[in-house]
């Protein structure tokens, strides 16, 4: 495969890992999310809301930067989907907003109906929001139709069709087994045996999504496996994958939760890395005519606003692993509600 | 409609709405470092129970502020595709350093500080409070900069021709510290303190009057007064700082703010009036000669260009822009006074005995508010018809693959679903505001059951 190791290659792969780092973070909070009115009583719920509590919103902010981190190295792409996705974009905007007022006001009131409501808001929102997130993703797999303009030219219902959604549930099984896998390693007693069996059922659901997924790729969608084809060294990614995939349910027997959520972790970022090195070196693909796609060079800004944000990224970096590292440490351990707690 | 109107409806909506709130959270942050600060200081539960009250309000703004924060990073590109494509070179690293730089700090130490009370010690948690405070400044810092990069662009040049024409950076500090920059950045910093600490003053004033929590709103207040009188006065000085800059680099835009059509020296400062714009001339209008090219030349023989000097199609709507900066300017005014009257009642040590002082507390949280956007009203109004100021249109910078359809959708969605934020927001800030402190014996550290 061209492979030169440009600016243009480090910020693919920096967007990347921005979006594996969102992936691996909110994956687990959304998945919590999703499994919600599963939880019966209040204080179980509670409990799970807890656990995610102090860090759902520092995990969304790898959302943030990652669309600001788009937006300044490709504008093009930031630009055709952002405005091409435009409806199915907005839903998610919504679904975000829905999420986060539930989950600050669902434990403001007492009364049972009001605690129900954001319930519901909570987990319908977060199951969308993955849902939405998969689909999004299968887009840039299926390639969607460009002008020469580098303008989306389809409709939002070009967006949906079987593959594109059969990604979608890909992404919010995926998303529960890990929310399951977090919650294990958060809680105790009774919820924690519970959620323990949903990592076994969710995980069934995740490999059959999976399998299903990866067959229709491979079918329908040759294109993503040319590196492969050429670099038969990535294949590694895929065996480390399914190695990673495996691990999660031996671990869990094991009763070692932490190691299963760094598997859990492992295959989220295997995963999106296949993706992303099966679409490389383009962004959009043009399903129209391959030519017009939008590829690392023709959308991306110039060499020194690549190099200004390189500097940027590299200042900035180690902080801000640094006190999310940090952060996930003082909330270690089981989650105990406090006066303070949502 | 067509699509152009609606996408500046819905910008306009999500932004006044979104802008409610990160004021709030910036102005109300640096208050809670002054109470933590003490209570490290003093060892006081006392100021660590203020701490943790305004913590809970503080809470709540930022998150609001988080959630209509990101549809404002989305909308460019949703919205504003052109636009992006145009700026992207240059606004991106400007937004992208405010996430690396700011979002993480801001939301990862705001965990600690909501929820860390019992899990680290109370200097590692003044840390934290010290870190969100920061960072909720620096993420102001850097969309401030991008915008005014859109009022006085530097740093670039334009490579590329009609469709394809965008701006590339050419010097990343000449783009930072571009000509409007420390000015709009300081008048906005400032005017995010008064609306958090104007906040705190009401609801202390509140207490005071309906004789509750009376040594935690006398302390709350104090605090937020010195804050308020440092505040408001810096806001005269930054107000006319961005104003003498305006008059320099954005010509259309101060012309529109004091309604001048001629160019003229010795020109007049309104006090107020309403333009007639068609034959050019304000009604009612109550003017002081010479002014207005006195306070932008400290000379009265200054030159200010008029309106009349610009093509018709590139002149702003002037009685919007005219009303709404008068209207921030007597705010500001009405801000130092209040703050002025406190401080001089407080002094003669009577304060809490001023009733109708404390009333006009209770309201004035209200001012601030609407000073904040009408201010940015009459910035990105008198900005017009550029959405990038002489490089691009705004009427240049939509998205092509957008339909008035789905920006209809997506704005009343919008419309609908804000207003229940709002009526919740309000809600639950009055639940906090009656609740009340906890009383510092009281507090348990850990329950088990719902919290009521």
């Amino acid at each position: 495969m061209d492979f030169t190791f440009d600016l243009n290659t480090i910020w693919f792969f920096l967007i990347g890992v921005l979006l594996i780092g969102y992936a691996i973070l909110d994956g687990f909070d959304l998945g919590v999310g999703a499994l919600h009115l599963l939880v019966k009583n209040d204080v179980d719920r509670r409990i799970m809301l807890n656990s995610i509590g102090p860090v759902w919103d520092g995990n969304e902010v790898w959302l943030v930067t990652g669309g600001g981190a788009l937006f300044a190295a490709f504008p093009d792409v930031y630009a055709t989907v952002f405005s091409g996705f435009y409806s199915a974009l907005m839903m998610l905007l919504f679904m975000l907003i829905f999420r986060a007022v539930a989950i600050e006001f669902r434990s403001k009131r007492p009364m049972k109906w009001w605690r129900q409501m954001w319930d519901v808001a909570f987990s319908v929102a977060s199951i969308f929001i993955a849902f939405l997130a998969g689909v999004v993703v299968a887009n840039l797999v299926t390639g969607v139709p460009l002008d020469a303009n580098k303008e989306f030219i389809g409709t939002f219902w070009s967006l949906v069709n079987p593959y594109t959604v059969l990604v979608g549930v890909t992404t919010v099984a995926l998303f529960m087994t890990h929310g399951a896998i977090y919650g294990v390693m958060k809680t105790e007693g009774e919820l924690q045996i519970k959620l323990r069996s949903w990592v076994n059922n969710t995980i069934i659901f995740f490999i059959i999504c999976y399998i299903t997924t990866t067959m229709a790729t491979l079918i329908y969608y040759p294109h993503m496996i040319e590196h492969f084809k050429e670099t038969p060294a990535l294949f590694v990614l895929a065996v480390l994958n399914m190695l990673a995939i495996a691990n999660i349910p031996r671990e869990i027997s094991r009763r070692k939760e932490f190691f299963a959520f760094l598997s859990s972790c492992a295959s989220i970022a295997a995963l999106l890395s296949l993706f992303a090195f099966g679409i490389f070196p383009n962004f959009v693909l043009a399903s129209n005519n391959p030519e017009l796609s939008l590829n690392i060079y023709n959308s991306a800004s110039s060499q020194k606003t690549l190099n200004i944000m390189l500097i940027i990224a590299m200042i900035g970096v180690p902080f801000v692993l640094a006190y999310t590292i940090s952060i996930y440490w003082i909330f270690r351990g089981k989650v105990k509600l406090t006066n303070m707690s949502y | 409609m067509d699509v152009e109107i609606l996408s500046r409806i819905q910008f306009a909506f999500t932004i006044a709405f979104h802008y409610i709130y990160p004021p709030l959270s910036i102005g109300i942050a640096i208050i809670l470092v002054i109470m933590e600060g003490m209570y490290l200081k003093t060892k006081d539960k006392f100021y660590e129970n203020m701490t943790k009250f305004w913590v809970k309000v503080f809470a709540l703004t930022f998150a609001v502020g988080v959630a209509t924060g990101i549809v404002m990073e989305f909308e460019f590109g949703t919205n504003w595709a052109t636009y992006s494509r145009f700026v992207g070179d240059v606004f991106g690293s400007a937004l992208a350093a405010e996430g690396i730089f700011a979002f993480f700090l801001e939301s990862g130490f705001l965990a600690v500080l909501v929820f860390g009370w019992d899990k680290v010690g109370p200097k590692m948690h003044f840390f934290s409070t010290l870190m969100v405070s920061l960072g909720s400044m620096f993420s102001a810092v850097w969309i401030v900069v991008a915008n005014s990069w859109q009022q006085t662009p530097a740093g670039f040049h334009v490579i590329g021709e009609g469709i394809n024409a965008r701006a590339e950076i050419t010097d990343f500090w000449a783009m930072v510290f571009n000509p409007s920059s420390v000015n709009r950045l300081s008048h906005v910093i400032s005017g995010c303190w008064l609306a958090g600490a104007f906040l705190i003053i009401s609801v202390s004033a509140y207490y005071i009057l309906k004789d509750r929590h009376i040594r935690f709103a006398k302390s709350s207040i104090k605090i937020a007064l010195v804050v308020v009188m440092i505040a408001s006065l810096f806001q005269l000085f930054t107000g006319h700082r961005s104003a003498v800059g305006v008059s320099k680099n954005q010509p259309a835009k101060l012309a529109a703010m004091e309604a001048v059509f001629d160019d003229q020296t010795n020109a007049q400062l309104y006090l107020f009036g309403w333009v007639d714009s068609e034959n050019q001339k304000v009604n009612f209008g109550v003017a002081v000669p010479g002014m207005l090219s006195y306070l932008i030349g400290f000379d009265t023989n200054t030159k200010v260009t008029g309106l009349n000097s610009f093509k018709e199609e590139d002149r702003p709507p002037v009685n919007i822009v005219f009303q709404a900066y008068h209207l921030m300017v007597a705010i500001g005014f009405a801000l130092i006074a209040i703050s002025l009257l406190g401080i001089f009642f407080w002094w003669r040590g009577i304060l809490f005995k001023q009733k109708w002082l404390l009333w006009i507390f209770v309201f004035s949280v209200l001012l601030p508010q609407i000073a904040n956007q009408i201010g940015w009203i009459t910035a990105e109004v008198g900005r017009q018809p550029w959405i990038v100021y002489g490089l691009l249109k705004t009427s240049e910078g939509l998205s092509k693959a957008v339909e008035a359809g789905q920006v209809w959708f997506s704005l009343i969605l919008f419309m609908l679903i804000y207003l229940g934020l709002f009526i919740l927001f309000i809600y639950l800030l009055n639940e906090k505001i009656q609740h009340g402190p906890e009383d510092v014996d009281s507090i348990p550290s850990e329950i088990g059951h719902p919290k009521a």
